[in-house]
């Protein structure tokens, strides 16, 4: 018998949202304590800071240049590798729980299979999917191709109304707010906290894990869709946070005249989106402009952000409870993390774009080894990739790591970190939209992070970005034009093509907005 | 975010342009190559599409060509502001055509969810033809 991996994961979570990371507004004690007895990494940052390219990521251990799915709306193709499918064959139980999303999810034709498995059983109809032998998919409301669509039209029908439609009638992220400060995709929603996703995700795990025996090995990947926008979670737990209370966060700059010379000191497009002229990617609502965010928006955002991650920790620990009284708790590896972060007001901004700040790429990521491993409690400062978790989940496995991952076993201390070169991670960009087009390369490294731009709509490739995440923590200094540090810059670009793969060859056609 | 959407997919397919026209000029063939439609019926010039969701869309034909090779239609549907999808065959050789697909739709993002559709209708279709023609079934 091999260790059972409990893999976690949320949609568009912070680094500081954690109480182990710092964070103060949500109260996460049962990822608190699985950092406490396993390791916590600071510097782990996604290859992509948007959904499908991020999980594509996690499913292949691949850059999304090498996997394909270079922006969302790009399908994974089913036939690509997939960690789930190694383990599978090796005998372990396999499934996905929740949110998935490595095919669009805008699909009335249904062509998709991962949107066409939701219409029958948890069962793929092919028997497995990327190595899933069982799924139940979920996204971030009541409609759409989803089990828990589908459960909920199926049984309550009544509480489908009361969610937020993440999209308005022209198929665009939705930019209105009924909460009380008007702020984009915040809503209240009287759906009963029993039928909301996060609970129907961990409530829909503990159902399959418990069909499963002691003796067997099983990955169960456990997705859940918040706490990505819509902003809408139960109105019963609303009030465990007063948005009046919320301190702002450290990266808002309330000053306009402040924000904005932050902003006119990065590459154009941060500006021009600021102020609505630009609209680069579907992930924001097209139709809102950040210039018109007020610190009370900012507050009420993160209030409800809050809420969601408390729910999804009391989730998670519901699934560790079943899994204790089960009593395989102890031959289990836990990974939590996400698939990007959240602007969440840093900046004045909100959501997600070609924007490679630690908002966005500073990801919460903690790995508790199952006691039966041995592994000790660590801290990991050593920069760390989503790509290096296929080869950690095969490595528990007992089983190599495939030629085709691009990643390594991630570190179980500094130590090991030093040892094996974890010395920098690499994220990328690209986005071609209704004749907007933006391309970045990012690598962290030491105390810089530095990102070199490529021709594009709004840039002519010489454009740039460094900051030194020592000095500078909240990346309000670019220090791109310095030319004190014209060699490390220049090196640190130079480490990102020397990296990164390189696939000549036709790209994958966007096949929807999302 | 602009209003409207002109997207536009194109496929070299190995057949003649009259086997691959025979296909594209068919109003009730759409189903067999365009992936996500499940059937489609057809009075007149209008032409139901039943989606892989169930959704039925009602369209107008609004041109079948078959001397310069185009068919073009429109989705009336009220969630559509506009939309013209255009599909042209053109000769490259005996044995060689060129696809191409256009549609132009308001609000944009249906634009970009039918042309995602529809470039992937016509990867379809050049499996089919070709696949076809590998077997000798042309």
């Amino acid at each position: 018998m091999a260790r059972k991996i409990l893999f976690i994961t949320t949609d568009q979570q912070r680094y500081d949202t954690l109480g182990c990371n710092g964070g103060t507004l949500a109260s996460t004690p049962v990822v608190d304590q699985l950092a406490r007895t396993g390791v916590r990494f600071e510097r782990a940052h996604p290859q992509s800071v948007v959904c499908m390219p991020s999980r594509s990521t996690m499913l292949t251990g691949q850059y999304p240049s090498t996997h394909g799915v270079w922006m969302n709306g790009v399908p994974l193709p089913v036939a690509a590798p997939s960690v789930a499918s190694v383990l599978n064959q090796v005998g372990y139980r396999t499934a996905l729980i929740g949110k998935a999303h490595f095919q669009p999810f805008l699909d009335p034709f249904l062509r998709f299979e991962e949107n066409a498995m939701s219409q029958g059983s948890a069962s793929p109809l092919l028997g497995l999917y990327r190595g899933f032998e069982h799924m139940e998919s979920a996204a971030h409301g009541p409609v759409g191709p989803f089990h828990y669509s589908r459960w909920l039209l199926e049984n309550h029908p009544e509480v489908i109304g009361g969610f937020y439609s993440v999209l308005n009638s022209s198929f665009d992220v939705n930019s209105e707010g009924d909460g009380d400060t008007g702020a984009p995709q915040v809503h209240v929603n009287p759906v009963p906290k029993e039928l909301y996703h996060t609970d129907w995700v961990a409530d829909r795990t503990i159902s399959w894990l418990n069909t499963l025996g002691n003796d067997e090995d099983w990955f169960c990947w456990m997705s859940f869709p918040d706490p990505h926008h819509p902003w809408d979670p139960p109105q019963s737990e609303v009030g465990r946070i007063n948005w009046k209370d919320v301190p702002l966060p450290n990266g808002y700059i309330e000053s306009q005249s402040q924000r904005e010379a932050i902003l006119d000191d990065k590459p154009r497009h941060w500006r021009a989106w600021y102020d609505g002229t630009l609209i680069s990617n579907y992930e924001a609502p097209s139709s809102w402009v950040p210039a018109t965010l007020t610190a009370d928006q900012v507050r009420e955002v993160n209030a409800r952000n809050a809420v969601e991650c408390e729910l999804i920790d009391e989730a998670i620990g519901r699934v560790i409870t079943s899994l204790i009284e089960k009593g395989c708790y102890d031959d289990v590896d836990v990974i939590f993390t996400t698939d990007h972060g959240e602007l969440q007001g840093d900046f004045g901004l909100l959501f997600k774009g070609p924007y490679h700040v630690d908002g966005l790429m500073r990801l919460p990521l903690i790995w508790r080894p199952a006691p039966s491993a041995g592994i000790r409690p660590s801290t990991v400062t050593k920069p760390v990739g989503l790509l290096d978790l296929a080869p950690t989940f095969c490595q528990i496995a007992g089983v190599s790591p495939q030629s085709w991952m691009e990643g390594k076993a991630l570190p179980i201390s500094d130590e090991d970190a030093t040892n094996r070169d974890f010395s920098c991670v690499l994220t990328e960009w690209d986005s071609e939209l209704f004749g907007v087009n933006v391309h970045l390369r990012t690598i962290m490294a030491d105390q810089w992070v530095c990102t070199t731009y490529q021709p594009g709509t709004s840039h002519d490739g010489s454009e740039g970005e460094l900051y030194d995440i020592v000095q500078d923590p909240l990346q309000h200094h670019n220090r791109w034009g310095d030319p004190s540090l014209t060699s490390i810059r220049d090196g640190l670009v130079d480490r990102i093509w020397e990296s990164l793969p390189r696939h000549p060859g036709k790209r994958r056609i966007l096949q929807a907005p999302v | 975010m602009q209003k409207r959407a002109s997207i536009r997919y194109e496929v070299f397919i190995k057949a003649d342009i009259e086997t691959i026209w025979e296909m594209i000029g068919d109003p009730l063939a759409i189903s067999r190559w365009f992936v996500g439609i499940a059937s489609a019926t057809l009075e007149g010039t209008t032409r139901v599409i039943v989606l892989g969701s169930g959704l039925s869309l009602p369209e107008t034909i609004v041109t079948i060509d078959p001397v310069a090779h185009r068919f073009q239609y429109r989705i009336i549907a009220p969630i559509v502001k506009e939309h013209l999808s255009t599909i042209d065959v053109i000769e490259v050789d005996e044995e060689r055509s060129l696809v191409i697909y256009s549609v132009d739709a308001e609000p944009a993002n249906f634009g970009l969810i039918i042309g995602g559709a529809a470039g992937a209708a016509l990867e379809n279709l050049r499996e089919i033809l070709e696949d076809k023609n590998t077997k000798g079934e042309v």
